[in-house]
This record gives structure tokens, sequence and C-alpha cells, in this order.
């Protein structure tokens, strides 16, 4: 029989069937962070139990960090206790911790594949939702909360239930100006946020298989806005000459035999998905949200939704929310409404490929005058990456503060955050209310480059006419 | 360990309405600055019930006939975005020992579950006519009832629904699974065994 990516991984780590007829899986690797963590390594010691798996655990500091303070202490007391705390608990419990002074810190998701560590038919879970990203490579991967953290800290598995499969084809070719974020947005607003409840998704199709791993990962990131639990790309030739050296690489024979495997993993030609949607590229257009979910999303060249238009009362009830917190205007066109805050980075969009994109447009270009523009590379190796193209000095040339590697805006647990209602255009991935760090801050999703012209003119964009994009 | 049986919940309701209430909501990231979940409840909702000066803003949680309410009503896609456990924990210590909603984001739920918080789906008119009731007399006695799948209150009772896995650790008193999955360590090794990435 035929099976899918997902099955084969799913059966490969499954331990046994758990008395509620869940499963006992098997986590391969287990990622923490500063913030998650620290409640499940409490909890470990009240029961006296010790990490089963240390050296398939591995930590990284990323929401908390300033991106403007090296130096510890922090100015902030809990940031600091939290960063001590993770110091300590990876010191007692023997694992791995890519520190700052490692050179290797940075947001978890960006870490793992960097470092090697994501590899195809794996099982990996982190405390943290957008773990989603490491399915880029062709592993299933899990976002867990803070007593699961401890199940696989204490037993390297956790309970769960099987998921349905839902293949996305996207097929044909993306036009110019339009990006792996476009494509992720688009998705989630054609099924909605909760339309992959109980599903895992399987991205494929012709944009999927010409996509470079740091595109995959930026879909696969944003899986968990569409309501999956998990989302992956099978992997293929680019996934293994992405892996290929990498420091938690295989290495020389050990290196065919894993090709070998991560090939026979992939998906069966003909085997059984749940549900299947194809998704043509040429309707994708550079996509950016105007509301308070990832799905209240439209194209640059649409017009905000009209609560009176509204098919159903409670699409009408949402719209109007939406509105009334953004402060934006029923009927109006997205394009020109005017941002105060650029942000470039976080686990969506902060990798080498996003910089190089935006400084290649960015080069004499200024931001414009009024706009707090901040750049906030991934990792400390993204970070060394773009520095040593001199992308950072194109970014803060343009009036981009480039700052050290961490969340920093996304969430704003760090010290960069939104004042007031300011309007943010952002590369991130969630515009809930709040989420920038004001209680009133207001977020436009985007890909990085619509991110620069809404930085450039600032307004929102269309990146495509700002930097002449025909690619 | 022995886990309390969860068959079903009864209390006060509070209907905290809307679609979408995603986990920033129930609990703003700034206050999930901390090593331990003690705490947590004074923040739940913190930006949807607080003014920036600290005065309360309109919120059935800051109604004083709802206070001591342990049934937590709510829309469709309750607990969405961040996999957060500082939501659930919020909620918990808050008071609230059961949730009804249209229905749940999934790592959320789970989360819920781990708790041994019950997270029911009901039909939307069924939540409208609890919160109904609740609106016409806040010190209506709530009955999630997890086994037999149902609310009652007030003489009524509405069909609900508590997911056959969840149900079970409940009701069973197995809703936190480190027991058993401490129960399965030779069994995961030997799963390891067979794994070459986990056999280096
Ligand atoms: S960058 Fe944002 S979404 Fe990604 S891990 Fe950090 S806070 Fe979460």
């Amino acid at each position: 029989m035929p099976k899918s990516l997902f099955e084969k991984v799913w059966d490969a780590h499954s331990v046994r069937t758990l008395a509620n007829g869940q499963t006992q899986l098997l986590i391969g690797t287990h990622l923490i962070h500063e913030v998650t963590s620290p409640q499940a390594f409490g909890m470990l010691r009240d029961l006296g139990l010790k990490v089963a798996m240390p050296h398939r655990t591995f930590a990284t500091v990323d929401h908390i960090v300033p991106t403007d303070q090296l130096v510890e202490p922090y100015h902030d007391p809990l940031a600091q206790a939290m960063m001590t705390e993770l110091r300590k608990n990876c010191a007692e419990f023997g694992i791995t911790f890519f520190d700052r002074a490692t050179g290797k810190q940075g947001i978890v998701h960006i870490v793992g594949p960097e470092q090697g560590i994501t590899q195809p038919g794996t099982t990996i879970a982190c405390g943290d939702s957008h773990t989603s990203t490491h399915g880029a490579f062709g592993a299933i991967a899990f976002g867990i909360g803070t007593t699961q953290i401890r199940d696989v800290l204490a037993t390297q598995s956790m309970a769960l239930g099987k998921l349905k499969v839902r293949r996305i084809n996207v097929t044909g070719r993306l036009r110019p100006g339009v990006y792996a974020k476009d494509v992720i947005l688009h998705i989630i607003r054609v099924l909605g946020v909760n339309g992959g409840t109980g599903f895992a998704y399987e991205y494929g199709g012709e944009v999927f298989d010409r996509f470079t791993m740091e595109e995959r990962m930026t879909v696969c990131n944003m899986s968990i806005e569409g309501g999956a639990r998990a989302g992956y790309v099978n992997p293929d030739e680019t996934t293994f000459a992405y892996l290929k050296g990498r420091p938690y690489s295989p290495k020389g024979a050990e290196w065919d035999a894993a090709v070998a495997r991560w090939k026979a993993v992939a998906s069966d030609p003909g085997c059984h998905y749940d549900d299947v949607v194809t998704i043509p590229a040429a309707e994708i257009a550079p996509t950016v949200t105007w509301g308070i979910n990832p799905g209240q999303g439209i194209s640059i060249t649409e017009s905000i939704p009209d609560p009176a238009t509204a098919k159903a009362v409670d699409e009408k009830a949402s719209i109007e929310e939406a509105l009334a917190y953004m402060k934006l205007r029923p009927g109006a066109p997205i394009k020109g409404t005017k941002i105060d805050v650029a942000f470039l980075g976080s686990c969506t969009n902060g990798r080498l490929s996003d910089f190089q994109e935006v400084a290649k447009y960015m080069q004499g270009r200024k931001v414009a005058p009024g706009v707090k523009a901040i750049a906030v590379p991934g990792s400390q190796i993204v970070a060394l990456q773009c520095e040593k193209l001199g992308l950072d000095k194109i970014l803060a040339e343009a009036g981009f503060e480039w700052r050290a590697a961490g969340c920093s805006m996304c969430l704003a647990m760090n010290p960069d955050k939104l004042i007031g209602d300011q309007l943010c255009a952002s590369s991130s991935n969630r515009n809930f209310k709040g989420r920038q760090g004001s209680p009133t801050g207001r977020t436009i999703l985007m890909s990085p480059l619509m991110v620069a012209a809404a930085a450039v003119t600032g307004a929102v964009a269309d990146a495509r006419e700002v930097f002449h994009v025909n690619n | 360990m022995a886990l309390e049986k969860i068959t079903s919940i009864t209390g006060r309701g509070v209907c905290v309405p809307g679609n979408d209430i995603d986990t920033d909501r129930i609990i703003p990231a700034r206050f999930m600055k901390c090593v331990t979940f003690d705490g947590l409840g004074e923040f739940l909702f913190f930006d949807v019930r607080k003014n920036a000066d600290g005065t309360d803003k309109p919120h059935p949680l800051n109604e004083a006939r709802f206070k001591g309410a342990t049934v937590l009503l709510s829309g469709a896609n309750f607990g969405c975005g961040s996999s957060r456990e500082h939501a659930p924990q919020a909620i918990q210590k808050y008071g609230f020992r059961a949730i009804v909603a249209e229905n749940f984001a999934e790592i959320f739920f789970g989360n819920c579950t781990t708790l041994g918080i019950p997270c029911a789906t009901a039909a939307r008119e069924d939540i409208a006519k609890i919160a109904a009731a609740i609106e016409k007399n806040p010190a209506l006695e709530i009955v999630v009832d997890v086994a037999k799948q149902e609310i009652r209150f007030g003489g009524q009772s509405v069909k609900a629904e508590v997911r056959a896995a969840a149900r079970d650790a409940l009701v069973n008193g197995r809703w936190d699974a480190i027991g058993e999955l401490l129960d399965g360590m030779t069994a995961m090794k030997a799963t390891a065994a067979k794994l070459p990435y986990l056999a280096a």
C-alpha cells in the first residue's frame, strides 16, 4: 500500500497505543527555548524525573533577548531570570545550549535547520506553535504545551491522536513579486484560519518543487495559522543539498545511507490523502492582512472588506470587530494605508534570502521620514552571513536599524514594541490584537519586500510598483 | 499517579462572546515572562479587561455578578494561535474548570485536556441559550457532563461533544499522560533503537 510521508513517519515513531486510543509517539528531536521550558523543568524536578535523551534535546534563547543589548544582565530582570534559568537547566540536565556566546544562537526554528538538526523523516517537538517550520524538510514537527514538554523531556515521547493529511498543490508558476509569504497568506485566506483543524498539510506541486528550503520554511511556518497541527514538504534534492555539510548532518558513508532513507520516506505516488486542494499559482498576488487574524488577508490591489456586503452575520461581526481595532475604513483600498513601523524578521521571514531580497531593492532607497524601521536577523549565523555580504550596510544606509538576532517585535517579549496604536508593516506571522507589544498596536502581515516598499513610501504599497519588480 | 476522574463539572457560568479568541488575547505575551505559572490567573484576558491606566474596561469577567464562575463559554476557534500553555494555565488559575465553545484550536484543546480542563463543543444556538439563561440568572448552576456529553442548566439540557480520546482520558482519570508514558519507556527505547538517526 502506498503511504504518505506523514503515515510513514508516524508509523516508524509509534511506540504503542495508549488506553484512551491516542498514540505514544516517539519524538526524535526536542527543541526548547526560555519561555515555555522553565515550568516543564520545574515539573520534572517535582516528579523526581530525569531528561530521557539529553543528546536529542537542543536549546536556544530567542523570545526575550534584547536585540540592542548584548551584555548581561539585561535591563529587564525578568528576561535575565529566564535566561539564567535556561542556562541552569541545560547545565543540570546535560543539554546542548546554543547560547549567545556560541555564535549559533537564534530563533529556535531557524537554528534547527541551520545546524542540520532538522532532518527528513524525523519527529520534532518544541514548545512553540511555529515548530511546523521544520516540516519543510519532510519532518513531522509539532508545537506543544509546557506539560507536553515535560512529557518529552521525561520520556522522549508524547501522547497524540493521529492526524488526517491534506495535500495542497500549488500549480504553475508564481508571478514576479509574489513570494512564499504570499503563498501561505493566500492558502490561509482560502482555507480559513481553522480549516486545517485535525490535519497535517502536505504542500506540493510545481511551486514547491521549485522553492528553496528557505521558501518552504516560510510556508510550513504558518501552517499553524491555518489551524493545521503540522505542515510539510516531501524531501528532495533541494533538501539534501541544503543539509549537506551542516554541523549535525550525517557525514561520509552515513550521509549516503541517510539520503537513501530520506528519499524513501517521501510520499509514495498514489498514496491516500484525506483531502486534496489545488491552488493555481497565477491566482496568488502580493497579499496583506487587513484584520486581526492571518486569514483576514487581501491582495494589495483589493479594497478593505465592507461589513455591509458580508454574506453571514458572523462574518459581518468579525469584519466589524477587525476594522474597529485596525482603525481602517471599509471599502477603501488597503494600498496607501499609512504605517508607523516596518519590521523585517521573525521565524517566518528572518533568513538570509529575506534580507538579500530586500537589500537587492533597497540599495540607494531611503526609509520614509517618520517611519521606524528595524531589521532583525533570525539567528547569529544569519546576521553574520548578511554582514559578510554587506547587506546590513545597505539596510542601515537606507534607514533600517540592524539588530542582533532574536524574535524581537514578532511578539515583543523583549524591548522592541509598538507604542500606542502604531501600525506596523511586518514580515512576521501573527496580526492578533496586541501581538506586537502594545494592547492597541496594529499589524499588517506581508512579505519582506512588501515591508520594504511600505518603509520606503510610508504606507502600504505594491512592491512591484515601488521597486519595478519584473524578475 | 492517581488522578481525579473528571466526569462532570458543576458551577456558575460566564460567557466571553466572540470567535477566534486567540491565546495572545487570553494571556498577552508580556505576562509570559515568568519561570512558574503561579499568579497567571489575574492576567487572564488582561488587555481586553483593563485600560492602560489599570482601570476596568467593560468585560464579562469584570462584572461582579459573574464572579466565581467556573464554566467559561465562548465562540468558534477558541484558543487559536500560540501553543503557550500559559493560556489554559491562566484560565485554570483564574478558577475555571471547564470551557464550552463552538470549537477549539487543536493545540489549546490538547493543553487543556492535559491539565484536566474539559473542553466541550456545543452548537452555537445552544451556547446562546445557555448564555441567555446565565444573563437572566447569573447564579444559575450549569452542569457540563463530560461522560454523558451534555450540558444541563435550569431544567434544560443541550448536546455537547467532548472528543473520544479526551473524554476517555478525563472520565478515567488519565488526562495527564505522564504515568502511562513512563510505563512505555522500554517500548520507547525499542522503537528508538530501530530508527537509524536515533541509534547513532
Ligand atoms: S519569531 Fe515570532 S513566531 Fe517565531 S518563534 Fe519567535 S515569537 Fe514565535
